[in-house]
């Protein structure tokens, strides 16, 4: 196996160093270390961060091929700098039996640009009324500990009860969509006055409150873990904060795009920025932001959701919510300066809301790790001074459905290294 | 002038007026033995309807051929729409036929708004779901004008379900651009949230129909249809019809110059008593007539400004 000297970089945006990977972790760390044998990789002045890892990602395989692949959906995760996604379970057929989720292991496999782990359905065919043989998917090769019926509400208080219990026997953990569908019928926007002003339907901040206020009293109830999917209001943060402070094991994700874009975008009624949860409002962010930092927000998650163009170049209501974002994360989380500290990047801070939380939550053992002697060399290369204009033609994901194109975003990912072996070089996928 | 009518929004007090001194030019050409004016000749007004409704269409076509302009009625129902077509590949068709203006009615709010950017040429909306409805508007005002002389300092209760209502969110827009008061009545599960202050700056909202008709001069009754009942926005049509429907004892309350609007179609019974929209106080029945001229001056002046002389 080729081994890499990673030359004069900042771990964590500290004093510079040399890294040598070898045999899929880092062999050894420290200034001026002999290149002989290794291709050398000039880093100065960039960063490395553990190998960021996402813990919600659609990847559309099987079913929808014509928006992404398994293969495509991890070049796109790799260049966005992740050596890890986990993989949600609303594909076509639904990641509900062994089958289909070692299936979307599989496929990661030999994609080999990020390590793939599927998450399963809570409940056969997302439907809500009876729960997915749970076991036999942790049992599997794909060895899923995530279960979510994401897309849709778990929203029978009986049945998602049950499956926070029914978890703990092998270590799993319920991630929640939290919207309480009868609340959300219909719903095109956040409710407020710009849906009052567009005339579209509101999805009021209570639907995901409610949800949230009652799993964590039921998580709390049956000492079970759940893990809030794409938190997307200041009164869900004061939720999960209360909870946090009884002890409640409870942990919860935000996106990028709802620490950056607001409600008022719809205004154009361009469904690029129609997303579910739909985009909140300024003071919902700034919440976000500040829980993000504080820690009652765990982690970043991308909730990337790549659409074809039909299902987004349409009437507003007709169109299908989501946004693409493994390319993006990081630069749109720099952007916010939600993770900085005296107006600089905090790195170690980026690095466990993007990197060893997410790899925590999700039991990915090879997931998380600062890069140092004998840890397994996923890692990521950082050009914090670059900007760039995103440009949808340039995704690697097959969708287009940026809500940022034309913006100038800050960072770049340089290179990305699963177990030892680039990725991403140049800010190019090797393969 | 402004290129497209999507919104009340779109006109300022001066647009706003040119209009409505437009229409009133435009109704003078109804009284006439000839009924058509050639200022249009040769350009082409295509009313693409994607829901039925025929009083609406019916104006606009009107409108359009007393301006001799070339009018194509595309309906969704008969034509490629219902095989699936989307709205884009229907813009490309209309813009390659050369459309001068597209008239679009749409059940999803902000459909002209996409339409506008993929043709070259004027959109006019003409109802879009539960956004707006500027032209409705604009012959409301003129009503409003024509029967009481003026528009600045009246005060406009539009009552029913304004949550629902196109028609609302366009008079709120353009009333408060022309000095109007406007107060919302309706049950509360049917004025959205943050309404006072998510369209103009002013807006009241109240609960108690009774409460707001001595000081009003308009009365505009919006349609309420029976099916919102099943969705619990109110007990049934008999208590809707007795806290919101506007019934001869309730129009008593009136002032004596008062005006009673509906754009129509009425619940006769619902949300309007039969002897209230029968009486001398009713303008539904000019509301229509009025509409043609209003469309007229729209389409005159979104297209006047780009005659055959400036083709480039």
């Amino acid at each position: 196996m080729s081994s890499y000297l990673i030359r004069g970089v900042r771990v964590l945006g500290r004093e510079w160093t040399d890294l040598l990977l070898r045999d899929g972790v880092v062999a050894e760390t420290g200034p001026g270390l002999d290149p002989s044998g290794a291709q050398v990789i000039e880093a100065d002045g960039l960063v490395a961060l553990p190998g960021l890892v996402d813990l919600h990602t659609h990847l559309r395989e099987p079913g929808r091929e014509d928006a992404e692949t398994v293969e495509t959906g991890s070049r796109a995760a790799a260049l966005g700098g992740y050596t890890a996604v986990c993989a949600m379970a609303n594909t076509s057929p639904v990641a509900d039996t062994a089958g289909v989720v070692e299936q979307v292991w599989r496929l990661g496999r030999e994609a080999g640009l990020v390590d793939v782990q599927p998450i399963g359905a809570v409940t056969v065919g997302l439907a809500g009324e009876r729960l997915a043989e749970l076991g036999a998917m942790a049992a599997s090769a794909a060895a899923v500990r995530i279960f979510s019926d994401d897309g849709f509400c778990v929203a029978d208080p009986r049945l998602m009860r049950r499956a926070l219990e029914y978890v703990k026997a092998f270590d799993g953990i319920i991630a929640q969509h939290a919207e309480e569908p009868r609340l959300t019928e219909g719903a095109q926007m956040h409710e407020g006055e710009v849906s009052t002003r567009l005339g579209l339907t509101g999805w009021p901040a209570v639907a995901e409150e409610a949800i949230i206020a009652r799993d964590v009293l039921l998580a709390e109830h049956v000492g079970s873990r759940v893990h809030v999917c794409h938190l997307s209001t200041a009164g869900s943060v004061d939720i999960v904060r209360q909870a946090k402070a009884r002890g409640v094991r409870v942990t919860a994700e935000v996106t990028p795009h709802h620490l950056l874009l607001t409600d008022e975008l719809a205004a154009s009624y361009d469904p690029v920025f129609k997303v579910n949860p739909p985009l909140r409002t300024a003071a919902d962010v700034t919440a976000l932001r500040a829980a993000l930092a504080e820690g009652v927000i765990d982690i970043v998650a991308t909730d990337h959701a790549p659409h074809a163009v039909e299902d987004k170049e349409c009437e507003w209501a007709y169109a299908r919510p989501g946004m693409v974002g493994l390319e993006t994360a990081l630069s749109v989380v720099l952007s916010t300066g939600a993770l900085h500290r005296d107006g600089e990047p905090d790195w170690d801070l980026i690095a466990e809301r993007m990197s060893r939380a997410p790899a925590r939550i999700a039991g990915l053992a090879a997931h998380g790790h600062d890069p140092a002697p004998g840890a397994p060399a996923n890692l990521t290369l950082v050009d914090p001074a670059a900007r760039r204009v995103v440009d949808p033609g340039e995704l690697a994901s097959r969708s287009r459905n940026t809500p940022y194109a034309g913006t100038e975003l800050p960072g770049r990912i340089v290179a990305t290294f699963l177990h030892g072996r680039p990725t991403v070089l140049d800010g190019k996928a090797v393969k | 002038m402004i290129k497209h009518l999507l919104s009340g929004a779109d006109l300022d007090a001066e647009t706003a007026t040119l209009i409505l001194d437009t229409a009133a030019e435009m109704a003078t050409l109804a009284g006439r033995e000839v009924k058509k004016l050639p200022t249009l000749r040769g350009r082409t007004v295509v009313n693409l309807f994607y829901e039925d409704s025929t009083r609406t269409r019916i104006s606009f076509e009107a409108a359009a051929k007393r301006l001799s302009a070339d009018v194509i009625n595309f309906s969704a129902k008969g034509s490629s729409v219902s095989k699936g077509e989307s709205l884009k590949d229907t813009a490309l068709t209309l813009q390659a036929m050369g459309a001068d203006a597209v008239v679009i009615r749409h059940p999803a709010s902000g459909a002209p708004h996409r339409l506008a950017n993929w043709i070259d040429g004027s959109v006019v909306n003409a109802g879009d779901g539960t956004h707006e409805h500027p032209t409705q508007a604009l012959l409301d005002a003129y009503t409003m004008r024509s029967r009481l002389g003026r528009l600045a300092g009246l005060h406009v209760a539009v009552v029913g379900d304004v949550l629902h209502s196109r028609v609302a969110r366009s008079n709120v827009l353009l009333l408060s651009t022309l000095g109007a008061k406007v107060t919302l009545v309706g049950p509360p599960t049917l004025i959205p949230v943050d309404i006072a202050t998510a369209l103009a700056p002013g807006v009241q909202v109240s609960y108690d129909l009774d409460a707001v008709l001595p000081t009003a001069d308009v009365v505009m009754m919006l349609r309420v249809q029976r099916e919102r009942m099943a969705d619990s926005y109110f007990p049934s049509a008999r208590e809707y019809a007795r806290r919101y429907g506007l019934d001869a004892p309730r129009m008593r309350r009136l002032a004596e110059h008062a005006i009673v609007m509906h754009p129509g179609p009425m619940n006769r019974g619902m949300e309007i008593a039969a002897e209230v929209a029968d009486s001398p106080r009713s303008t539904i029945v000019e509301q229509v007539a009025n509409g043609v001229s209003v469309r007229m001056a729209v389409l005159y002046l979104l297209l006047g400004g780009r005659g055959a002389g400036a083709a480039q």
